[in-house]
C-alpha cells in the first residue's frame, strides 16, 4: 500500500516534469520573447541586448530551463512582464480567490447533487425524478456565459439585488468580496450539480438494479437501511473521481464564469496573460494548474482504493 | 389443509411492450407447497420458473406487475401486502439462496456482517449470542475457520464458498420455507455436487420445505421429492419425482429427458427441434405444438387444460398423455460418433507451458517468461486429423488457457505448438500468418459476446469469406447463404441482427463463421454451456454432422462430463494445468483410473434419482498449482506417500492406450474400481 502510494506520488512529479519542459519548450519556440514584447517598437541594438543581459535571456535555453526549475520548486516563478512584480504575488490572490470561488461552488454544489442525484433514482420514473431531471438537463446544456448573462440581467439589473460584475482590487479581503461571489458561484455550481447529479443518478440506479440490492430485499432488510448500508456505499464510489475532476476544473479557474463577471481569479488571469504575451505569468500558471489536477486526481485515487475492499485485496496481493 | 404451506392461486404475471399489450410471463400458476417438501421446478430459461419463485417471496421484478392472483403464506397474500409486513416475512419465514452469490453478496460488507444483518432483523439475540451463531451458521454450511472467515470480504472467497455464506445467511432466520434459485449453476461440478448434498442435508435436520429452480434436471432430480415443468410460463406437468424422471407423460419432459446427454451412454442424444416460444407470440393452441411429436389437429387450435389424474398423481397439460402413457419410459436413442480420426498427426503440443505471470522489467527486455511454476506445464497432446479431442477439468484447471495459445490469443512459456508434422506456429498471433490464421478457428462459450451486435448475420458471415479467399458479389452471396443451410438456417436470416435471434440461433451462426474459413482445426470453447439443454442437443448434433461432411478436428472444451462423452473419440483430463490422463473416451469413462478422473465423474450429477453422486476427495480450492511432486496432491484420497509429493508422476500406459500419470501402478488403480 505504502508503495503503490510512493509510486503514484513519483509518477505525478514525473508529469509535473514532463508539463513543464513542454510549456517551456512551448514559450520558447514561440516568435518573439519577454524584451521583444516588453521593448515594442524600441527592441533592437543596444536597448534589446540591455533587456537580454537583465532579464538573463542571453545564456542557453537549458540552463535558464534549470534556474527557473529550481527557483520555481521553491515558488518563485520570477518577474511577471506586466507590472513588473514577482509572479508569486499576482498569483497569491488570485489563487485565494480562485479557492474562495471554487470552495464556494463545491461546498454549495456538492451536497445539493448527491441529495438530488439520490432523490432522482430512488423516485425513478415518478413525479420527483421526472421534475429534477428536466430541470438539471436544463441546467446541464444552457452554456455558462448564457446562463450568467440571464443571471445579471434577472437578479442585478432588473431586481437590483446583488453587484452584477466584481469591481474589486486583486486582494481584498474575503468579506468583502462574499456579497460580490454570490452570482458567479450560482452560475458555477449550476451547471457543476446537474452533471454530477446525472452521475449519482445512474449509478444509483445501476447499483439498485443489482442483485446484491435484490438480495437484500429479499433478506427483509428496511429499505432506507438498505440504502444506506448496500447502496449508497457502492454506488458513490465511482463518483469520487468525477468529484475530483469537478473540482480541480473548478480550481483550475473557470474561464468564462470569471470573464464574464469580471471575477479576478485564476482563469481570468490565464486569458489576461495570454493576451499581454506574459511568457513568464503563463508558464507558472501551467504549472500550477497542473500541479493541482495531479495531486486532486492521485487523492481521488488513493481516496478510492482506501474505500473500496476489491482493490485493496487486489493491490495488497501483488 | 394445515400442512400447505404456501398456496400459489391462479397467479399470472406480465409486463407492459413497447405497444402497450399485456405480455404474460406466467399465466394461471396454481400450485401448493407442502411442509417438509422440496419441490423442484424445472424449465428453460423464458419459462417463468425465476419470477414464479420470486412472487413466492412477493417479490416482482421491475417492470413486471401481478395480472391477477395470489400467493398466499399463512392465509395472507404476499403479493398485496404492504413493504413494511414483507420485511418480517423475507429473511425469517421464507428465504432465498441466489443463483449467482458472487453478485448476491454486497461487496462492501463483510462476510460477518451480511450474516448478522440477518440474525438483527429476525432474531432477538444479543450481540454475543450473535457472534456465537454466525460461528455455528459458517460451521453448519462447513466452512473453514469460521471466524476469519466472517472477517472476510465475498470477493476473497470462491464460488462455492460465497455460495456457502449464501446458505448460511438464508439459514440465520431459521425460515420455514427456503427458495433456491439455480443455487449451484455456475459451480464446478464436484462443488456442485457438494452443496447439493449440503442442501439435502439442511432440508432433513431441519424440516425446512424448499423450492428448488434450474433448469437442470440433474441437480432436481438429486433433491426434489415433487417436479414441476415449466414451459413458456406455464406448468406443464406436475408430479412425484420419480415419476416424472421415470415416465413423463408430457412430450415436452420426455423430449427433454431424451436430449440430455448420459454419463453411462456415448454418443449423441436426440434433440428436440425448434425452440420455446418468446413471450408475447401470440398462439392458438398447445404453446408446444410445432415442437411435438405427439400433436394432431386438435392441439393446433385448443390449448390444453392442465388436468389431474388421481392414479398417478399428476397434473398434466396435454390431450395426449394417454399415448404417452404407453410408451413414456424415456428410451434413449443415441447417435453412435463413428471416431473419424486418421493416422496423420494435424496439431502436436509438446512440453508447452503458459504463464500468467506478469513480466518484470529485465524480462520484457530479454522479451522471455521466467516463472517457476507456470500456470500451465508439460502439456504433450498428439491430435490426429478428423478426431475430436475434449480437454476437460473444473475451473483453473487451465484448459481454456491451453485453447488460447492454440489460437495464438495467448504467448507461451515453453514448447512448440506443431501443425501438420512439420509446421511451427508462433505462440505470438503477430506473427503468424494469414493461413495459420485460417486453419485455427475458434467458437466461444456466449455468442451474445462473440457476434457484433451492429452487423447483421451477412456481414458476420462473410467477413472470413473476404479476408481469406477474397469473394466478392454474388459468388460472396452464395457462400454465406450455403453456410447458411448448413447451419440449418435459411435464406432470410442474412438480414437479422444477432439480437432478432434466439440463443441457439445465435450459435448457428457463430458455426457458420468458424467454417467460413474452410479450417483444418475448431476450438470449442464450452460451445453448449450457454444454451439450453433441447438446443444444446441440436448443436453438438450439428457440430458432428459438420465434422463428418468436412473432416474438420475439434478441440473440445467444456466443463460438463456428459456432454464430453456424447461428441468426442479421447478426453484428456487436466487439474491445475497439468495432465493427468489422456484416453480414448470409452475407457476414461469406463474405468476412470485416475484419482482425479474418479472425483470428477463421481461429482456427475445425471437425471435419474437413482444414481446418487458419489463424494471422494473435498471440494478445495488451490490457488496455485503445488511447486513439487503430483499436480492432485492437495485433494487426493489415495496418496500413496512422499513420493507424491515430491516427484511428478511418471506416465503408465494401459492396454487400451489409456496414459495415466500417477505414482499407484496401473493394474492397482483398474482393480479400486470394481
Amino acid at each position: 500500500m505504502l508503495f503503490l502510494i510512493i509510486k503514484r506520488i513519483l509518477l505525478g512529479f514525473i508529469t509535473l516534469f514532463i508539463v513543464s519542459i513542454i510549456t517551456f519548450v512551448g514559450t520558447e519556440v514561440l516568435p518573439g520573447d519577454a524584451c521583444t514584447t516588453y521593448l515594442e517598437r524600441q527592441a533592437f541594438g543596444e536597448q534589446l541586448e540591455a533587456c537580454y543581459r537583465r532579464l538573463g535571456l542571453n545564456v542557453p535555453a537549458y540552463e535558464r530551463y534549470i534556474s527557473w526549475a529550481l527557483n520555481a520548486i521553491q515558488g518563485d516563478f520570477g518577474y511577471s512582464l506586466s507590472g513588473e512584480m514577482p509572479i508569486k504575488d499576482v498569483l497569491g490572490p488570485r489563487i485565494k480567490n480562485s479557492l474562495v470561488l471554487a470552495s464556494a461552488a463545491i461546498f454549495i454544489g456538492i451536497p445539493i447533487a448527491l441529495i438530488l442525484g439520490i432523490i432522482t433514482a430512488l423516485w425513478r420514473d415518478k413525479l420527483p425524478d421526472v421534475a429534477i431531471s428536466t430541470v438539471t438537463i436544463f441546467a446541464m446544456t444552457i452554456p455558462e456565459f448564457i446562463s450568467a448573462t440571464l443571471l445579471i440581467l434577472i437578479i442585478a439589473i432588473w431586481l437590483e439585488w446583488l453587484p452584477g460584475i466584481v469591481i474589486v482590487p486583486t486582494d481584498v479581503s474575503f468579506l468583502e468580496l462574499l456579497p460580490n461571489i454570490i452570482l458567479p458561484v450560482v452560475a458555477i455550481a449550476m451547471i457543476m450539480t446537474a452533471h454530477m447529479a446525472r452521475m449519482v443518478r445512474s449509478s444509483v440506479i445501476q447499483v439498485m438494479a443489482s442483485e446484491y440490492v435484490q438480495m437484500a430485499i429479499l433478506k427483509g432488510v428496511p429499505y432506507w437501511k438498505m440504502v444506506f448500508k448496500h447502496v449508497l456505499p457502492n454506488a458513490l464510489l465511482p463518483a469520487i473521481n468525477v468529484v475530483a475532476l469537478t473540482i480541480a476544473w473548478l480550481l483550475g479557474g473557470v474561464v468564462v464564469t470569471e470573464v464574464v463577471f469580471n471575477y479576478p481569479g485564476l482563469g481570468r488571469l490565464v486569458i489576461e496573460s495570454i493576451s499581454n504575451r506574459d511568457l513568464p505569468t503563463v508558464q507558472a500558471l501551467a504549472i500550477i494548474l497542473a500541479s493541482i489536477y495531479v495531486s486532486i486526481n492521485l487523492l481521488a485515487d488513493l481516496l478510492t482504493l482506501m474505500l473500496n475492499p476489491r482493490l485493496k485485496t487486489l493491490q495488497i496481493r501483488k | 389443509m394445515t400442512d400447505i404451506i404456501q398456496k400459489v392461486k391462479n397467479l399470472s404475471i406480465g409486463f407492459r411492450s413497447k405497444k402497450g399489450e399485456e405480455i404474460l410471463i406466467l399465466k394461471n400458476i396454481t400450485t401448493n407447497i407442502k411442509k417438509g417438501e422440496t419441490v423442484g421446478i424445472v424449465g428453460e430459461s423464458g419459462s417463468g420458473k425465476s419470477t414464479l419463485a420470486l412472487a413466492m417471496m412477493g417479490y416482482v421484478k421491475h417492470g413486471l406487475y401481478t395480472v391477477g392472483g395470489e400467493c398466499e403464506f399463512n392465509s395472507s397474500n404476499l403479493l398485496k401486502m404492504k413493504s413494511k409486513e414483507l420485511e418480517k416475512i423475507r429473511g425469517r419465514k421464507i428465504a432465498m439462496i441466489p443463483q449467482n452469490a458472487g453478485q448476491a453478496l454486497t461487496p462492501n460488507l463483510k462476510i460477518g456482517y451480511q450474516i448478522d444483518e440477518a440474525l438483527q432483523l429476525h432474531s432477538d439475540l444479543n450481540e454475543k449470542e450473535r457472534e456465537k451463531k454466525i460461528s455455528e451458521l459458517l460451521n453448519k454450511v462447513r466452512l473453514p475457520s469460521p471466524e476469519t472467515i466472517a472477517l472476510r470480504y465475498p470477493h476473497e472467497l470462491s464460488g462455492g464458498q460465497q455460495q456457502r455464506v449464501a446458505v448460511a445467511m438464508a439459514l440465520a432466520g431459521t425460515p420455514d420455507l427456503l427458495l433456491l434459485d439455480e443455487p449451484t449453476t455456475g459451480l464446478d461440478v464436484t462443488t456442485q455436487a457438494h452443496v447439493l448434498e449440503l442442501l439435502n442435508f439442511i432440508a432433513k435436520d431441519t424440516g425446512t420445505s424448499m423450492v428448488y429452480v434450474s433448469h437442470d434436471l440433474g441437480a432436481i432430480a438429486q433433491v426434489s421429492d415433487r417436479i414441476i415443468v415449466m414451459y413458456s410460463g406455464e406448468i406443464v406437468l406436475e408430479g412425484p419425482s420419480r415419476d416424472i424422471l421415470k415416465r413423463p407423460i408430457h412430450p415436452y419432459t420426455h423430449g427433454l429427458l431424451k436430449s440430455i446427454p448420459k454419463l453411462s451412454l456415448a454418443g449423441l442424444p436426440e434433440s428436440m427441434p425448434g425452440s420455446q416460444p418468446q413471450p408475447g407470440t401470440i398462439q392458438s393452441g398447445c404453446s408446444f405444438f410445432d415442437r411435438c411429436n405427439f400433436s394432431d389437429e386438435n392441439c393446433k387450435n385448443n390449448s390444453p387444460k392442465l388436468e389431474f389424474l388421481e392414479d398417478l398423481n399428476t397434473s398434466v397439460r396435454c390431450f395426449n398423455h394417454e399415448k404417452l402413457v404407453k410408451e413414456s419410459r424415456v428410451s434413449q436413442t443415441v447417435n453412435k460418433i463413428k471416431n473419424k480420426s486418421q493416422d496423420k498427426e494435424i496439431l502436436n503440443l509438446s512440453e508447452v507451458s503458459i504463464s500468467y505471470a506478469k513480466q518484470k522489467l529485465l524480462d520484457q527486455i530479454f522479451n522471455r517468461i521466467s516463472d517457476n511454476n507456470p500456470t500451465v506445464k508439460d502439456i504433450n497432446i498428439n491430435i490426429k486429423k478428423g478426431e475430436t479431442i475434449a480437454l476437460v477439468g473444473e475451473s483453473g484447471s487451465g484448459k481454456s488457457t491451453i485453447l488460447k495459445s492454440i489460437a495464438g490469443l495467448l504467448r507461451t512459456k515453453d514448447g512448440l505448438i506443431r501443425f501438420d508434422e512439420n509446421r511451427n506456429l508462433s505462440s505470438d498471433l503477430k506473427e503468424r500468418d494469414p493461413n495459420d490464421l485460417r486453419i485455427i478457428q475458434l467458437i466461444f462459450q456466449n455468442p451474445d459476446e462473440s457476434l457484433n451486435p451492429n452487423h447483421t448475420v451477412e456481414e458476420i458471415i462473410a467477413q472470413p469469406l473476404k479476408l481469406y479467399f477474397g469473394l466478392k458479389g454474388e459468388e460472396l452471396k452464395k457462400n454465406i447463404i450455403d453456410l447458411l443451410q448448413k447451419v440449418r438456417l435459411g435464406e432470410f436470416y442474412t438480414s437479422r441482427y444477432p439480437r432478432q435471434l434466439s440463443g441457439g440461433e445465435k450459435q448457428r451462426v457463430a458455426v457458420a463463421r468458424a467454417f467460413a474459413a474452410k479450417p483444418d482445426i475448431i476450438l470449442c470453447d464450452e460451445v453448449t454451456s450457454a444454451l439450453d439443454v433441447s438446443v444444446q442437443a441440436a448443436v453438438l448434433n450439428l457440430l458432428q454432422q459438420l465434422k463428418e461432411d468436412f473432416g474438420t478436428t475439434y478441440i473440445f472444451v467444456s466443463h460438463d462430463l456428459a456432454v464430453v462423452r456424447s461428441i468426442s473419440d479421447r478426453v484428456a483430463v487436466l487439474y491445475q494445468g497439468r495432465l493427468c490422463e489422456v484416453g480414448p473416451s470409452n475407457d476414461v469413462y469406463k474405468f476412470p483410473s485416475h484419482p482425479y478422473t474418479e472425483v470428477l465423474l463421481g461429482a456427475v450429477l445425471e437425471p435419474d434419482p437413482d444414481i446418487k453422486p458419489k463424494l471422494v476427495a473435498e471440494d478445495i480450492v488451490e490457488e496455485r498449482p503445488p511447486e513439487k511432486g503430483c499436480s492432485f496432491q492437495g485433494r487426493c484420497s489415495r496418496i500413496v506417500g512422499d513420493i507424491c509429493k515430491k516427484e511428478v508422476p511418471p506416465w503408465q500406459l494401459t492396454d487400451s492406450g489409456n496414459a495415466i500419470r500417477c505414482h499407484i501402478p496401473i493394474k492397482e488403480l483398474q482393480k479400486e474400481q470394481f
